[in-house]
């Protein structure tokens, strides 16, 4: 049976097209935008916490339910700032977290570089005793690694916060990776040009690494600003101590937590390592694709 | 196979060296002192050692105490790894959308990336706070008293939930790379040949996404296992009673409160190390088997 297109079947063709056209383009965007708006405030949502809370004094979070920003922000900043030493905390944590980033750096991008462009004898053995650190986390060594750097006389440094972490299994294994996927003929050509592996170093590898490199400071730089066991057991005192463990302390300075100080204290905390997501996180997204020739 | 470019001889001993040194120094030689030291009882105040054999291990073995701490870790373990897991999936296969806007939401959801463990314990604290929490209070209107300081069972509650939603972030942000490495020519053409949204998932972006699964399962069960010491030292100390005493919270009482017990301390490590090994195994053969072969 063959259907003639009458203009009313035309129609009802043309309705049913617009109405997929309208769930296509209308519906389906709108639909997905609110639902990822509630994901995205579900997820955030202890972080609206914290913020709202360290605005408010504690008349405000006294009242449950109060969820209303208050007008007590200047008071509990200072006296998180002061209370926990977070000026001296956070320059004491940014010169551990920036040296072990960047001493990781270096130190892996050696490592691979050796692995990918010389003839190495035992480099397999090398890269799996590398990779061995990773399934052996610091509380597995513990005790002796504090008793090590002890005989060191490195508690309460900054080298004893930081070289213990100095070692990269992620970092060896992403430029090892990321080495490999290069062609071969850069280093080629500029060896044919009478360049030492040193100049093809500095000259090519770093600058085509840049993505790997930001991805590499953003994993490592956040990971230190983060760590908690090891300064509660070696910075002992403010000239060391890290933030982490300043928030310890304005948990532990009263019977009664004061929300509002101890929020402040947090949302200063978090900052730095925030911004530093923020500038690299392309960088981040873009080495872990192993996208990493489209440098900007 | 590859040809290697530069010809030097020493110079790539001389680049691999520092990196060698300290994994040699750092890693390895303490982890056998480990080993070694699991096998002695240390006096703390002579610093005598005296050799027991395995009594330190048969004593953890046979104490109460420990099998809770490891049968608490055990599950905290599998609860923070598997909501970790899937929640996040989920939310970064919404982010990853090819629609106009997502980006903002792709970068808001990697916030918690920046929190750490101990940081997540404090507002955790505030939120599911007794008296004043917000969630506490949302549950109370429902006939749900939540005390996570007086009650166990919502204490590992309260652990498990906040020690999850610290490890989204990592999770989204690594899930977010695996899906942008995905061709969209290949889901594409699975669309073409009629499979609908659900079956074009799990049969073609999952399975190219399974490598990324299995490296998270692995680092979020290293996560939970020991890099949650800062969120159980800032809320609840192990506590009430030893509820939340996870292995790594038990460890670092041991080994540095209680003086005497470097010696079970040690023992304690070994037993870790081996608990996370064959953790890690189970889950190569399980969970990697099905995300790779099928």
């Amino acid at each position: 049976m063959s259907v003639q297109s009458t203009p009313m079947a035309e129609w009802s063709t043309r309705a049913t097209e617009r109405r997929l056209a309208f769930q296509k383009h209308v519906a389906y965007p709108v639909i997905m935008h609110a639902v990822m708006i509630a994901v995205v405030i579900i997820v955030l949502l202890p972080l609206i916490f914290a913020f709202v809370l360290s605005t408010q004094s504690s008349a405000d979070w006294r009242i449950v339910g109060n969820i209303m920003p208050g007008s007590n922000a200047v008071e509990n900043y200072t006296i998180a700032w002061e209370r926990a030493s977070l000026g001296r905390l956070m320059f004491n944590t940014t010169v551990v977290a920036v040296s072990v980033a960047v001493g990781k750096i270096i130190l892996s991008m050696m490592a691979a570089f050796a692995l990918v462009y010389f003839r190495i004898r035992g480099g397999i053995l090398i890269l799996g005793l590398i990779m061995l650190t990773h399934l052996l986390p610091l509380p597995v060594r513990i005790v002796p690694t504090y008793q090590l750097l002890s005989s060191f006389g490195w508690i309460d440094t900054f080298q004893g916060l930081a070289v213990p972490f100095f070692a990269s299994a992620t970092g060896v294994l992403l430029f090892q990776q990321f080495f490999r996927t290069l062609t071969t003929d850069l280093a080629d050509a500029s060896r044919v040009d009478g360049a030492g592996p040193m100049t093809f170093l500095f000259r090519i590898l770093i600058p085509v690494s840049r993505t790997n490199i930001g991805a590499l400071f953003l994993i490592e730089f956040t990971y230190m600003w983060n760590q908690y066991l090891w300064p509660l057991l070696v910075a002992n005192s403010v000239q060391t101590r890290q933030v982490q463990i300043g928030i310890k302390q304005l948990i532990a300075t009263d019977a009664t937590v004061e929300w509002g100080v101890l929020m402040a204290g947090v949302v200063t905390t978090i900052i730095p390592p925030l911004v530093v997501l923020l500038v690299l996180q392309r960088s981040l997204m873009a080495g872990l694709s192993g996208e990493s020739e489209d440098v900007r | 196979m590859r040809d290697y470019i530069f010809p030097n001889r020493f110079l790539p001993y001389l680049l691999i060296a520092p990196s060698a040194l300290l994994v040699i120094v750092f890693f390895i030689v303490p982890a056998i002192q480990s080993l070694q030291l699991s096998f002695y009882r240390v006096n703390a105040l002579s610093g005598r050692q005296l050799y027991v054999g395995f009594e330190n291990f048969t004593r953890l073995l046979t104490s109460s105490d420990y099998i809770q701490s490891l049968t608490t870790t055990g599950a905290f373990i599998a609860v923070v790894v598997i909501f970790g897991l899937s929640i996040s999936l989920a939310i970064a296969v919404g982010a990853s959308l090819p629609l106009r806007g997502f980006g903002v939401y792709r970068t808001l959801l990697i916030w918690p990336y920046a929190v750490s463990p101990a940081i997540t314990g404090a507002i955790w604290a505030l939120i599911m706070d007794p008296n004043i929490g917000a969630i506490t209070n949302a549950l109370e209107s429902i006939g749900i008293n939540f005390d996570y300081r007086g009650n166990s069972t919502h204490a590992v509650i309260f652990i498990s939930a906040a020690a999850t939603w610290k490890i989204l972030g990592y999770n989204i942000v690594f899930f977010l790379a695996g899906l942008r490495n995905i061709p969209r020519d290949v889901v594409e053409a699975a669309g073409l040949d009629g499979a609908n949204a659900w079956t074009r998932f799990w049969r073609i972006r999952f399975p190219l996404l399974s490598p990324i699964a299995f490296f998270l399962l692995i680092m979020n069960t290293l996560y939970a296992a020991f890099e949650t010491f800062g969120l159980i030292d800032i809320t609840t100390h192990g506590g009430p009673g030893r509820a939340t005493n996870l292995l790594i919270y038990k460890l670092y009482s041991d080994g540095f409160k209680t003086q005497n017990l470097l010696g079970s301390a040690s023992a304690q490590s070994v037993l870790l190390l081996v608990f996370v090994v064959v953790l890690t195994v189970i889950q190569a053969r399980t969970a990697g088997k099905r995300a790779f072969y099928r």
